[in-house]
């Protein structure tokens, strides 16, 4: 039945979402704009929108101040490193979960979701201490190493998501066909699931470049990623609002960019399973 | 070869007893089907074979030596499902290859396989297609495909056709069928459809419950089956059963009588009864008959150009020497 949408209806529905997605975007909007302002235009109050000096020395100033080639390293590092080492962990845990569950498998999942719901502060110190005991402080391994245990539960229930989806047959016909579990899992489980771990992949890249908990608190400069070279713009010694703007535009530009090109897959990602 | 011996096989799932002790054997290069209502077990007697599930007690052999325990890879069988389970992201070529790489076989060897299949399933066109661009019957053939290449010691299918539009259905059983009789290896089919069994079969198992109700050939089973679950259950349509004085005057609790055993007369028939509902085929008519001392109607086969219609009385008398007789277990009296 087709339902009847008045063009009232549409321009209605469409100034809504339009607002809502302007609403959305506006943070980083005003964060974009102010960048590009001196640090006297971004405080000035009445706020100006458009008609400023335009300026870079803020780009050039963060530059200067701050290594930010090596933040950018890091967070590279970090946020690839860590959805790896997950997925590697990730895809067996799945593919026993789904394929071979047992009578608490649905325990043992929400389990592993209920430890996301533990303030990450309650575990600061043990974390510390276990830390400084390994001398991993300031490290990258240890940042890969927190990050990926931090995101694993959502790495493993979006992959038992995926799995599921594949049809049992098609396993059980590669191992009458000869395949080990090894093969099973390398020939035919994971290219069948590949749209699905290529959306697990890029959104655990976004949780962890965006993580900034962990990653502010354990490292002081080696290690430090762009959450930490964002933070030390709200230095004490007062706001820079312009250069902290130009910090974080620098900061989030990758992972926005990188968002932006893999949309479509991001959105499969998120909503798969929910219509055959 | 491919010899075939369950012994005492029982299989559980939890407290549930899916298969309870079962003994068979299936012959080297034998057809062999496993039929019976949905839920009766066939499937997962076959997949006890192939090794996709467990056996709670018993022994599986195959060719003499135990498989029981035995990973599926291991056993030497080949397997093609109800859902043809071809791996969506190979070509028809690599789906047919997997196995023999599983296998580490040499690339010509492979090639000479792959080429010699796909001839003889008429795929040779369609090598470097994916899954998903194939018809349902070439689907099939390719997963039969994969099975060939193997050389397996026998093949299980696990209702193959059920998928597949009818008249495709009728050439694919004829395809499998040919193959059989040229490959001469063992297979081993489950249906739950008795045409199928009957056609293709050189042994059929009717199944029950887990229960193995009788073994025999096709026409065995048609002639004398065991009881009446088997008398109903193989034959199309299915046979009449009466119970009542009608039985108790041939000394049995329980006769059958097949539609096709029942000759439409003029008068003084055994029977009397109005026409129900007809079906034509052409061939033949079945008439399905009302009889007023009985609850459900008889089916009767006729000629296709008998000229009786919806509320007629009909006169019918039985072959006298095609009446099975049970007893009041529904065993047959001999």
């Amino acid at each position: 039945m087709a339902r009847a949408i008045t063009t009232q209806k549409k321009i209605m529905w469409t100034v809504l979402s339009w607002g809502i997605g302007l609403l959305i975007f506006f943070p980083i909007m005003w964060t974009f704009l102010t960048s590009f302002k001196t640090e006297a235009a971004a405080i000035s109050d009445p706020p100006v929108w458009f008609f400023f000096d335009w300026t870079l020395e803020n780009y050039s100033a963060v530059l200067e101040r701050s290594n930010y080639p090596l933040a950018l390293m890091n967070s590279i590092v970090i946020a690839l490193g860590s959805t790896l080492l997950g997925i590697i962990i990730a895809v067996p845990a799945a593919w026993a979960m789904a394929f071979v569950p047992g009578k608490r498998t649905k325990d043992v999942l929400l389990w592993m979701l209920s430890t996301k719901m533990l303030p990450a502060v309650g575990v600061l110190y043990p974390l510390v201490l276990i830390a400084k005991y390994f001398g991993v402080m300031d490290s990258r391994i240890l940042l890969v190493v927190i990050l990926m245990l931090i995101n694993l539960p959502i790495i493993v229930w979006m992959l038992y998501t995926y799995f599921r989806e594949i049809p049992g047959e098609i396993l059980e016909a590669a191992r009458m066909d000869g395949a080990n579990l090894k093969n099973e899992i390398i020939y035919v489980l994971t290219p069948m699931a590949l749209p699905g771990i290529a959306s697990t992949i890029l959104l655990n890249i976004i949780l962890a470049w965006n993580e900034a908990f962990w990653t502010i608190i354990l490292t002081t400069v080696n290690a430090a990623p762009l959450t930490k070279f964002i933070a030390s713009f709200s230095a004490p010694e007062g706001l820079f609002y312009a250069k902290l703007s130009a910090a974080s535009i620098m900061a989030i530009a990758p992972i926005l960019i990188m968002g932006w090109f893999s949309q479509k897959q991001l959105v499969r990602g998120l909503t798969f399973g929910a219509v055959k | 070869m491919g010899r075939i011996t369950l012994d005492k096989v029982q299989k559980k799932f939890g407290e549930v007893e899916v298969i309870p002790p079962l003994d068979l054997t299936i012959e080297d290069g034998e057809f062999v089907v496993f039929v019976g209502p949905s839920g009766c077990g066939k499937s997962t007697l076959l997949r006890l074979i192939a090794g996709l599930e467990d056996v709670t007690n018993g022994e599986i052999r195959i060719d003499g030596s135990p498989a029981t325990n035995l990973p599926p890879a291991k056993r030497g069988l080949a397997m093609v499902f109800q859902s043809y389970a071809l791996y969506p992201h190979m070509s028809v070529r690599k789906n047919i290859a997997f196995p023999m790489k599983m296998a580490g076989m040499d690339q010509a060897e492979q090639d000479r396989r792959i080429a010699k299949a796909a001839e003889a399933l008429n795929l040779t066109d369609y090598l470097d297609r994916r899954p998903g661009q194939l018809s349902g019957g070439q689907r099939q053939r390719v997963a039969i495909g994969r099975a060939i290449v193997r050389e397996p010691a026998a093949f299980l299918f696990d209702e193959p056709l059920s998928n597949l539009d009818a008249a495709l259905r009728v050439g694919m059983r004829m395809e499998i069928s040919e193959l059989h009789a040229k490959l001469q290896t063992t297979m081993v089919y489950v249906t739950h459809d008795q045409v199928e069994a009957m056609t293709m079969a050189d042994k059929i198992v009717v199944l029950r419950a887990g229960h193995i109700e009788q073994v025999g050939s096709p026409l065995e089973l048609y002639h004398s089956p065991r009881n009446t679950f088997v008398a109903s259950f193989i034959g199309s349509p299915k046979m009449n059963l009466l119970t009542g004085d009608i039985a108790r005057s041939h000394d049995a609790t329980t006769i059958g009588i097949r539609p096709e055993h029942l000759d439409v007369v003029e008068s003084e028939g055994t029977f009397v009864g109005r026409v129900g509902v007809s079906e034509h085929l052409g061939s033949d008519t079945f008439f399905h008959v009302h009889i007023p001392q009985m609850e459900e109607p008889m089916t009767v086969r006729a000629g296709g150009e008998v000229g009786l219609r919806h509320g007629d009385t009909i006169h019918l008398h039985p072959q006298a020497d095609k009446i099975h007789r049970f007893d009041d277990r529904g065993l047959r009296v001999a």
